[in-house]
């Protein structure tokens, strides 16, 4: 699939494109409302939403490169919102996609982008209705800035939040880690390793959804993004003031993914994903929960890596490979490789 | 994973736990020289396996710890400069400077970018012409070779515009200065084995002759570092000082001689300043007069001022294997890794970074 006429006139993108002229009009025609399927020339969406609760989260993404292996800007666009509702136990129903792009930007690549937004969009049963375009000069922008707004609606009756984590509870993991970060910074600083590591990127609703609608007790759940595994390990302990161990031996890690980090001096746990989440369900409902995880995990390697405590609050423990203990901290700030 | 989950295996662990605490009949104190040991005692609980009778002191090995902060400053004087894309290590954008880091310089416009190898940094150099682009070259032994063979390659190729920042340490002097020390409790060493891959380990006969240590040339899994802690006590035990290489996979005796030969042209030994403990005679390596064109303290124009470290920090002593890093008033009070006073917080192999991420909390 190529980018339609007339955008093809114009292979990059220009100031105007950005302008509010016929320019604009011709990319929000051409280009999204293609993509997005929009009807409506209207400042806002008017949308029907069911009697209940509703979800609303924002996520802005800037990623370099665009492309990487198993994953782009558009699809993190989409999945990144969709997946913040999920773990709000929200159905996502509705998104809004802003773009910031720089003058020059290649118009097959937003046309690209926008394309594997749609189809993101798609898999998550969630549509794109309102957005915005600004075009930046050259140099002042990284290519292609997206923001995405997303409402969901929550159906079932109890919060799922930290403050309803009990002492007792398991924390399960949805599949392997790392494998966004890793798959990014070997696309970006060209590093070549023999197997090629590709991006979790997915939609975690459909799995968050089977598991309320098969009464699985979740108390809460979280997206392991930035920071890894070990941030929002600390960041639940921390909010739930309770005490939780890890046992390291438990947690995937892909192989390739393990070699890339141990040549880096990276921690895993310290990698983003795009695709995985920890819950913390009744430890009976532990196994329901994992057999629904893997149902929706390429990987199929979902895995109970921990159990709650009362110990000390806001405290994570790691049962090494080895048999030692050892805190597992929050990781700070940027992962820079080791020296040696 | 092959070569990696082997000397991770929770069994054999526990056998060599059980082995060292059978033989050990004495308290013993014993340093790990590099921090990538440190680094993995701490993130695989070591300790935890080992008899209380055994005290682990954890050494100077830390490139990023030990890099005086007079070279930080020229550093970011250096990558402050708009004709400079300056290229470090990834560990050393966020070691403090007297004011600033690389981190901030970055931020404030300064083209400092990560490499993972300084060869890297010479086709970068061929890329913009138009450019000084500076490899900060520190590390020990290491990462000697592969620094020499980026001024090697730039000199034969005539790459002008490729220069190094040279803090280049040596372990062998920095043994001998805690040994020295009127205070030094250390008994035993496990030697750091990736410096031995290029140096191999002639050069300890000396040290064990005239202090009479054990040191043992020990890998970097918990399974090496256990056997290496065994053979050490073993020798400490029996009364014996003698030179021991665990790490047979990787080390020979002599080394690997074409590295050395390049290294010897490419470098000479003069006396460096280590951060925290101050200047050690015939510890480092400067750049040879054949190679001295591609000296970027020659070739820029950076203050020389002597820096004050913060007095409340006692990374030096922590180097010097005299306190352990929970010991520090500061240590994850006003020190923390976002905001290190000294080096050993800032670098993962830091003994205080180690300590804060893995075992912060827990009493000294």
């Amino acid at each position: 699939m190529t980018c339609p006429l007339p955008l093809a006139q114009y292979p990059r993108v220009l100031l105007a494109h950005g302008g509010g002229g016929r320019l604009m009009q011709q990319l929000i025609e051409k280009m999204f409302h293609a993509a997005f399927g929009n009807t409506d020339a209207h400042d806002a969406a008017v949308l029907d939403i069911p009697q209940s609760k509703l979800a609303m989260t924002t996520d802005s993404y800037v990623v370099r490169p665009l492309f990487f292996s198993g994953g782009d800007i558009g699809t993190l666009a989409v999945n990144g919102t969709v997946n913040d509702l999920a773990m709000a136990g929200a159905k996502p129903l509705y998104l809004s996609a802003s773009f910031i792009l720089e003058e020059g930007l290649e118009m097959e690549t937003l046309w690209r982008v926008t394309q594997a937004m749609r189809a993101a969009a798609g898999a998550a049963g969630v549509k794109i209705v309102t957005g915005d375009t600004k075009v930046v000069e050259r140099g002042h922008g990284d290519g292609l800035f997206i923001n995405t707004a997303g409402i969901g609606v929550i159906e079932h009756g109890f919060s799922i939040a930290p403050d309803q984590v009990k002492a007792g509870d398991a924390v399960l993991l949805n599949g392997d880690i790392g494998r966004h970060g890793m798959a990014v910074m070997a696309r970006r600083e060209n590093l070549n390793f023999e197997s090629d590591i590709k991006s979790d990127t997915m939609q975690l609703s459909e799995t968050v959804q089977e598991l309320l609608a098969a009464g699985v007790r979740v108390r809460c759940l979280r997206d392991a993004t930035r920071g890894g595994l070990a941030a929002v390990l600390n960041e639940i302990a921390s909010a739930a003031k309770l005490q939780i161990d890890i046992d390291d031996a438990t947690i995937p890690v892909d192989p390739a993914v393990k070699s890339a980090c141990e040549i880096l001096g990276l921690d895993p746990l310290h990698v983003a994903n795009e695709g995985r989440f920890v819950a913390f369900v009744s430890a009976e409902d532990a196994p329901l929960a994992l057999e629904i995880m893997n149902r929706h995990t390429p990987q199929k390697n979902a895995a109970r890596i921990g159990t709650v405590t009362q110990g000390s609050k806001g405290r994570v423990t790691l049962a090494t490979a080895i048999g030692g203990r050892r805190i597992l901290d929050m990781p700070s700030g940027e992962l820079l490789p080791r020296i040696c | 994973m092959k070569y990696l989950d082997e000397y991770r295996d929770a069994d054999t662990a526990r056998k060599y736990a059980a082995a060292i605490g059978d033989i050990t009949t004495k308290p013993w104190t014993i340093m790990e020289v590099c921090g990538g040991q440190t680094h993995a005692i701490v993130r695989f609980g070591i300790e935890d396996l080992l008899p209380e009778k055994i005290n682990l002191v954890h050494g100077p090995g830390c490139p990023v710890c030990v890099t005086p902060v007079e070279m930080v400053d020229k550093a970011i004087v250096i990558a402050a400069l708009p004709e400079v894309i300056f290229c470090s290590f990834g560990d050393m954008l966020r070691v403090p400077g007297t004011k600033s880091d690389l981190l901030s310089v970055r931020a404030a416009g300064g083209d400092v970018r990560i490499v993972y190898s300084p060869l890297d940094a010479v086709a970068m150099a061929r890329k913009n012409p138009e450019k000084q682009v500076v490899f900060f070259a520190v590390g020990f032994e290491t990462t000697a070779p592969a620094n020499a063979m980026a001024v090697h390659l730039a000199k034969t190729e005539g790459v002008q515009n490729f220069s190094v920042l040279v803090s280049h340490v040596l372990v062998p002097p920095a043994m001998e200065s805690i040994l020295s020390s009127p205070q030094n409790k250390v008994q035993g060493f496990l030697a750091a084995g990736h410096v031995c891959t290029v140096m191999g380990y002639k050069e300890y006969a000396p040290i064990v002759q005239k202090y009479k240590v054990p040191v043992v040339v020990t890998g970097f899994e918990p399974l090496d570092i256990l056997q290496g802690l065994y053979m050490c006590i073993r020798q400490l035990e029996k009364g014996r000082a003698a030179v021991e290489n665990q790490y047979s996979r990787a080390v020979q005796e002599s080394g690997n001689m074409p590295a050395q030969e390049l290294i010897s042209k490419v470098f000479r030994v003069i006396p460096r300043k280590w951060r925290g403990i101050g200047e050690i005679p015939q510890s480092g390596w400067g750049l040879t007069a054949e190679y001295a064109a591609f000296d970027a303290e020659k070739r820029f124009d950076i203050a020389h001022a002597a820096r004050e470290e913060p007095t409340e920090c006692i990374s030096g002593l922590v180097l010097l294997g005299q306190k352990k890093p929970a010991q520090c008033p500061a240590f994850g009070k006003t020190c923390t890794p976002e905001h290190p006073l000294g080096a050993t917080m800032v670098s993962g192999e830091g003994a205080c970074a180690a300590y804060y991420r893995y075992r912060k909390g827990e009493a000294a």
